[in-house]
């Protein structure tokens, strides 16, 4: 896009405003900006983050990336990959990294592939 | 301080030796169990608190150093070493962390408490972690074993000057939430995060970017660690930098806004300003409304100053006057954090001691500045409020167009930022990205209903079971704890390359180190370059290539001109040339003369005393400069005449001939002379002539002769056939040992 510089017409808008309405407005502005952009981040999530929860649960960047990248090839993302370890450990009743490392194997999809598709959990609360 | 809590508490890592090159082997040793002491970030203990240093009242320093490197001209004010109220930064980019280690004690020597290393290029499209030591390009590749090696040597570093000091690099590209983990457990201090950044710069998918944003910003918020945002990088891509002013606000209120909603304390979020021009421009017209907008809008963040590169060139002077004035513009204002940019920024990456360059000029700056603003008050009833309130008013107008064409990724879609025109005015070359392209596009999935992470600082919706949900327990007590929580469930992995790692690198050099042979370098251990400057009088072009001969006859290989300027189209050309000298000194073969330690102050007083000492002193030949002899002689800057030596100062350009006439008529033991002429050799032709007409008179046995003067050294004197000669730096302590000792030697 071109357009002349059209301050003087446009601040019309604006010029009334005192200095703290001024400074109030540009948050307000700035805010409409951003609370979409924390809405879609709060409700998506991505590879990259299902590795941090990994690194997290104490998996290392290799393996956080076996697990992730399997994940991904079964559509559990929306899941969360530290999720499905989860419930391997529980299913299996042994400790996470065991059942992480199972994932990062190929081992043990199937069963919490199985687990998502049975009674649907609770409601969710924010972190 | 915390340095000194984390000694008493035996946390710190083994001491570093003054007197010694830190070992990286000694950093390398146990680092897989090495945890850091301390998380988050440190501003300096002290600041503003009013404070004496030598004979000077300071209202703007912290705490001192326990040991630095002060300003070169702090000997004439007893070697104080005033720090700044507010971190300063330095930047290091050599890709080898080994040899970043030692840069950065050298900056912290010099007054550097934020060592912000750089990452190699290309680390931003890399999906995922990269692991081991590989060596980088402009910076390290961000692995863990150099992330914790860095943590661990600056942990060292930090005992030795007694001051916490801040590690820094970058959370962005698409592993940001990665990356803020690693950062988070390795006890890094101070990142980059800005989702902008990614999309603008280096062409990550948007969505995709603001989605990783808020996971890495709550990670890094929880641990304390500060935030920059990457908002500057406009004025150091736009066209015409001061006109992206406007845009600069969004940018800045969009990475505030969206991090205070990712959970972020809003003290830990640090807006990256620069001075958006350079001189020959009106910078201070341009740059300090803006300044004072930014500051007035951000006033419940913190302010990292940076300095301008925009139109840095190969001159670094030039460079270190923009970065001087740059410096005065965060006084005017604030600063938080000072950054500073190295005045070789325009040649290649950093040299060390133009980090060091850049850490002392920011230093110096600073504390001559101190108390600036108790004497010098900004006028906002002028042009300078107009301005002001201008650039606010179109930022709003700005952001009001953004919210009326639906929102933030549209505007980007529409070409909105690092437009060259000053919003409103619009060129229609600004960066253009479409919301489902770039790098890592159509990667991101919406979370489900029964989506579950089982640990602790994770942003977003989270289907946690039970008491993690709401009540009392973590979300990582499902797991029985995440690594924030218990560290010990981090997994370190050492090396992935055998060939590309830092023991392979170490290796190399293996056998020069053990020699403890010197080669020049400038960035790696024995890299051999040398940089050297030469006056050709011919013209620009001629004397760049005859510059390169020059550094071919002397043996200097892949010799490079990295700096050129006329002097006058025909009359002269100066050129800096840089090459390498692959040339080994062994220290061990140097004839190295023995440091002259001075006689004690009583002995000398006590020696005068029993034994009186007159003396005659003056400026010799056609040279009036007298202020260094005065120095010499002078009660009040503790000269001879403090330890009773009687001085007959004879005055400036007095012949020879009466310098020693004088002598002979007073009888004095010794004769002084000052010439700090070297016009066609004028300075030895007098030493030699003072020597020989003592000989001619008979006296030459029963007078010490000594020149001094700043370009007189001992071993020239002696030639010219005197006793004993002083140049730049000497002292009255000095002199008088000298002529004591050498009375002692006659008897």
């Amino acid at each position: 896009m071109q357009r002349a510089d059209d301050y003087r017409e446009r601040r019309a808008a604006v010029a009334r405003l005192t200095d703290e309405d001024l400074h109030k407005e540009f948050w307000d502005l700035a805010g409409k900006v951003v609370d979409p952009l924390v809405e879609l981040a709060r409700t998506h999530t991505s590879p990259s983050i299902e590795r941090s929860v990994l690194l997290r649960m104490g998996f290392s960047s290799l393996e956080a990336k076996g697990i992730v990248d399997k994940c991904l090839e079964r559509g559990l993302l929306g899941k969360g990959a530290g999720n499905c370890v989860y419930r391997l450990s529980k299913m299996r009743g042994c400790g996470t990294r065991e059942a992480g490392l199972n994932l990062a194997a190929g081992d043990g999809w199937d069963e919490v592939e199985q687990s998502f598709r049975g009674k649907p959990v609770r409601g969710g609360a924010e972190a | 301080m915390s340095v000194e809590r984390d000694r008493e508490a035996g946390l710190g890592p083994e001491n570093l030796d003054p007197t010694k090159r830190i070992s990286v082997e000694a950093v390398l040793e146990g680092l897989e169990d090495y945890r850091p002491r301390r998380k988050g970030w440190h501003w300096r203990e002290g600041a503003n608190t009013p404070r004496k240093a030598g004979p000077f009242q300071y209202n703007e320093t912290s705490e001192p150093l326990e040991r630095d490197i002060p300003l070169p001209a702090a000997k004439y004010f007893g070697g104080i070493d005033p720090q700044p109220d507010c971190v300063i930064t330095t930047e290091i980019a050599s890709g080898r962390f080994e040899d970043d280690i030692r840069r950065m004690r050298m900056a912290a020597w010099h007054g550097a408490d934020h060592m912000m290393v750089i990452r190699t290029a290309g680390q931003s499209h890399f999906d995922g972690l990269i692991e081991g030591t590989p060596e980088g390009v402009g910076g390290i590749p961000v692995t863990r074993k150099q992330v914790r090696a860095t943590r661990k040597a600056l942990d060292m570093i930090e005992d030795e000057v007694g001051r916490p000091i801040n590690f820094h690099s970058y959370v962005s590209g698409v592993a940001g939430p990665e990356i803020a983990v690693l950062f988070a457990e390795e006890g890094v201090n101070g990142a980059h995060q800005d989702p902008q950044y990614n999309i603008l710069y280096r062409n990550v998918n948007m969505m995709r970017s603001f989605v990783d944003a808020a996971v890495a910003k709550r990670i890094i918020g929880s641990q304390g660690i500060a935030q920059i945002d990457g908002a500057h990088n406009a004025n150091a891509t736009a066209r015409e930098a001061w006109k992206v002013m406007p845009e600069l606000l969004v940018q800045h209120a969009i990475n505030c806004a969206f991090s205070v909603r990712a959970g972020m304390p809003r003290g830990s979020i640090c807006l990256s300003t620069v001075p958006p021009t350079s001189s020959p421009a009106p910078c201070m017209r341009l740059d300090l409304p803006y300044a004072v907008a930014l500051r007035q809008l951000f006033r419940e963040f913190k302010f990292r100053a940076q300095m301008n590169t925009r139109y840095v060139e190969s001159d670094a002077r030039e460079a270190t006057v923009t970065h001087v004035l740059n410096l005065l513009m965060s006084r005017l204002t604030s600063a938080d954090i000072q950054s500073t940019i190295t005045p070789d920024e325009g040649r290649n990456v950093p040299w060390h001691y133009n980090n060091i360059a850049a850490v002392d000029t920011a230093k110096q700056a600073l504390v001559a500045m101190d108390g600036l603003r108790e004497m010098v008050d900004l006028k906002m009833d002028g042009p300078l409020g107009k301005k002001v309130r201008e650039i606010k008013e179109r930022a709003v107008l700005f952001l009001r167009e953004m919210v009326e064409i639906g929102g933030y990724f549209e505007a980007v879609s529409r070409g909105f930022f690092v437009d060259s025109g000053e919003y409103p005015e619009r060129n229609g070359d600004g960066i253009v990205r479409a919301p489902n392209g770039g790098v890592g596009a159509g990667t991101i999935v919406p979370r489900d209903p029964d989506y579950l992470a089982p640990v602790c600082e994770h942003f977003g919706y989270n289907n946690l079971p039970g008491a993690s949900g709401g009540g009392a327990g973590k979300p990582c007590d499902l797991i029985g704890g995440c690594t924030l929580c218990d560290p010990s469930k981090i997994q370190f992995i050492d090396e992935l390359d055998e060939e590309d790692n830092v023991n392979v690198r170490l290796g190399k050099f293996a056998e020069h180190r053990k020699a403890g042979l010197l080669r020049p370098e400038v960035q790696w251990y024995a890299d051999g370059y040398v940089a050297m400057t030469i006056f050709l009088p011919t013209d620009e072009r001629t004397a760049q290539y005859a510059a390169l001969e020059i550094a071919k006859k002397i043996g200097m290989k892949d010799a490079e001109v990295i700096h050129k300027l006329a002097a006058h189209p025909s009359e002269g050309t100066v050129v800096e040339v840089k090459g390498i000298l692959e040339i080994d000194v062994d220290p061990g073969t140097l004839v190295i003369p023995p440091k002259v330690e001075n006689l004690p102050e009583d002995e000398m007083r006590a020696d005068v005393k029993a034994h009186p000492m007159r003396i005659v002193a003056a400026t010799v030949g056609e040279d009036e400069h007298s202020v260094g002899m005065r120095e010499i002689i002078d009660i009040k800057h503790g000269g001879l005449e403090k330890y009773g030596i009687e001085c007959h100062y004879l005055g400036t350009s007095v012949p020879v001939e009466k310098v020693v006439d004088a002598a002979i008529e007073v009888d004095a033991e010794a004769i002084l002379v000052s010439t700090i002429i070297t016009h066609a050799d004028v300075h030895r032709k007098n030493m030699k002539r003072l020597s020989d007409l003592c000989v001619e008179k008979g006296i030459r046995d029963k007078v010490i002769l000594v020149a001094g003067g700043t370009q007189i050294t001992r071993d020239m004197a002696v030639e010219s056939g005197l006793d004993g000669g002083f140049g730049r730096g000497a002292k009255g302590a000095d002199v008088a040992s000298f002529l004591i000792k050498t009375r002692r030697e006659r008897r």
